[in-house]
């Protein structure tokens, strides 16, 4: 026992911590928000013109807050080690049965319909997600059964409910006031979408970093045996974190109505691909434990921001795909080589 | 001597078919260290998860300070003061030391925030390193990841944990089987310190000149049954092993 080698904690001032600039270098959150402006930076020198104008960047923003929100749920699951396949069929349910129940109350049109309708249909939105999201969590939980399938069921299962629901076809009349307000409307220049999606994020950030239930999250996916062994309800908190997710999915189907001024049942096929590639490239570890969801912030922008530029540099967009898929084998690659030399010890 | 703290009459326990507890008592009094030993498949680790909470027994009694005890969770153990150190140490990998100590049992800012369940991790940090270092826990930093820690370290963290919260019994299933030299005699030391501290402490090992040189009392398992007990001071390595192997019984043991 060398002396060096004892520096007892007595020794340490309480707030005597890592340096921030080390626990900030050690975290690949730093890396992965670099990647993200050099992107942002490469595409700004090319084209600056094109990249920063304001109606780009508000196109780029707004096309991204339904994904981002999805992402913020994913970002629970996935850090509980689990996953959740359902979340673009959830939306698309959402959406439409928000949709048609604001249709419904207003006698079928419900384009000229009033704040209470709309609160109605965000409703709606919200606790059919939330129906979803709990059903996956009991499923998880309660019958043991794995995430990968019972989320792959749901996301049948509630893309096909919502093809039962109007006979396979969109919904419209969604009314034209959350389309202006919400929809298209922006506030000093940001969408109002973005801004709904920015404050959804800030306070999953906070949930996840701050709360006991963001810890247990984190003990969940750690170590499940040892989260139980402490008294952790892990059944309990694996049903709220799928119930989170779903609630989030409900959210952003009804953000998609206000975007998109009708509810589509087609296209959201690959949204849970997307944000479960946005969460790892964000640095969250596939097999739990860790992440965060200022990481899968960046994670949400760096294939958006791929897509756009690319675009807008004359490149065929076709490479976006491709570009995306090296960083993120790129990443989980990272992740499982730095486990590997952790673990080691 | 004086009343016992706990107490097991005659458990057993049976997984389908097979009896791993065949009416196995024991004993531990208040601010001793026992050791409890046995050859492998002797018991004693479903004795110790059936003190804990963690198993039930299919029959049999245990007394707490006299009184007859129901054991249905770790929990309800745990609320009697009753910690364990597992052998597998169940920690979480990814939290740090602070985290990992203070799991399930997290301290919350004051006020509206704490309402909402936000953490006061600062003061987490402060009390785990004031109690690490009690325990003499060597840690260079507290905000890394458990995983990142050596395995003598991880033991370190998973045995202060325990004792942190234990006010009456500690558990220790072969706490410094993973161990080097160094790390060894620093968990030896800390098992003392508890004890110290008027907190019993039960002790599982192989290591017989270990189990020598810290406890107090010894009780031996052999088949599912307590076969013998005896003062550490006036014992010695080849009566422990001859107990274990069954070439020597104590009438009275069971």
């Amino acid at each position: 026992m060398t002396t060096d080698e004892k520096t007892t904690l007595s020794t340490l001032p309480d707030e005597q911590r890592t340096p921030l600039l080390k626990r900030l270098t050690g975290a690949n959150t730093l890396w992965i928000g670099l990647v993200l402006l050099v992107l942002v930076a490469t595409f700004g020198a090319i084209r600056p013109d094109a990249i920063f104008q304001v109606t780009t960047l508000q196109f780029l923003l707004a096309e991204t807050a339904v994904l981002l929100v999805l992402s913020v749920g994913m970002t629970f699951v996935i850090i509980t080690s689990g996953i959740d396949l359902s979340v673009g069929s959830v939306l698309v349910f959402a959406s439409v049965s928000s949709a048609m129940a604001m249709n419904a109350v207003s006698g079928g049109d419900a384009t000229n319909a009033g704040w209470g309708v709309i609160a109605f249909g965000l409703l709606v939105a919200v606790v059919s997600g939330a129906v979803w999201g709990l059903l996956n969590g009991l499923l998880i939980s309660r019958a043991k059964i794995p995430p990968l399938i019972v989320t792959l069921g749901s996301f049948g299962a509630a893309q096909g409910a919502a093809l039962l629901l109007n006979n396979g076809s969109n919904v419209s009349g969604i009314p034209d006031k959350l389309n202006r307000t919400f929809g298209s409307g922006t506030y000093l220049g940001i969408p109002n979408i973005v801004i709904v999606a920015a404050v959804v994020t800030a306070l999953g950030a906070l949930l996840l970093s701050t709360t006991r239930f963001g810890r247990y999250t984190y003990a969940v996916g750690s170590n499940e045996e040892a989260a139980r062994r402490v008294g952790i309800s892990v059944r309990g908190h694996l049903t709220k974190v799928y119930l989170l997710a779903g609630t989030l999915a409900g959210l952003a189907g009804f953000m998609g109505n206000a975007f998109f001024r009708v509810a589509v049942v087609t296209g959201h096929e690959t949204d849970n691909l997307n944000a479960i590639a946005a969460v790892v490239l964000g640095g969250t570890s596939i097999f739990g434990g860790m992440g965060s969801v200022l990481g899968t912030v960046f994670g949400v922008f760096i294939p958006a921001v791929l897509e756009k530029g690319l675009v807008i540099i004359g490149v065929k967009e076709f490479w976006q795909p491709i570009a995306v898929a090296i960083v993120l084998v790129a990443a989980v690659w990272l992740d499982q080589t730095r486990r590997r030399a952790r673990n080691q010890r | 001597m004086s009343q016992p703290l706990l107490e097991a009459r005659d458990l057993t326990k049976n997984y389908g078919t097979v009896e791993a507890l065949r009416g196995a008592s024991f004993t531990a009094y208040p601010g001793e260290v026992v050791s409890l030993i046995g050859d492998n498949g002797a018991g004693k680790s479903t004795l110790v998860k059936c003190l804990s909470g963690v198993e039930q027994p299919t029959s049999g009694t245990l007394f707490f300070d006299g009184e007859p005890l129901v054991l249905d969770s770790p929990n309800s153990a745990r609320d009697l003061g009753i910690e364990t150190v597992f052998q597998d140490l169940a920690v979480a990998p990814d939290l740090d030391p602070a985290a990992n100590m203070f799991l399930g049992r997290e301290i919350l800012k004051p006020g509206v925030l704490g309402l909402l369940g936000v953490l006061d991790k600062k003061a987490m940090r402060r009390q785990a390193a004031e109690h690490f270092t009690r325990f003499g826990a060597t840690l260079q930093s507290i905000d890394v990841p458990i995983a990142a820690l050596s395995g003598g370290q991880r033991q370190s963290v998973a045995v202060a944990r325990s004792v942190a919260w234990a006010s009456k019994l500690v558990f220790m299933d072969e706490p410094t089987a993973a161990l080097g030299v160094v790390q060894r005699e620093r968990v030896l030391e800390v098992i003392k310190r508890v004890r110290d501290e008027g907190i019993a402490v039960v002790l599982i090992s192989h290591n017989m000149p270990e189990v020598l040189s810290v406890s107090d009392r010894v009780e031996v398992l052999r088949l599912g049954r307590r076969v013998a007990r005896f003062k550490a001071s006036d014992t010695s390595v080849e009566e422990l092993v001859g107990a274990m192997t069954g070439a020597l019984t104590q009438e009275d043991a069971a």
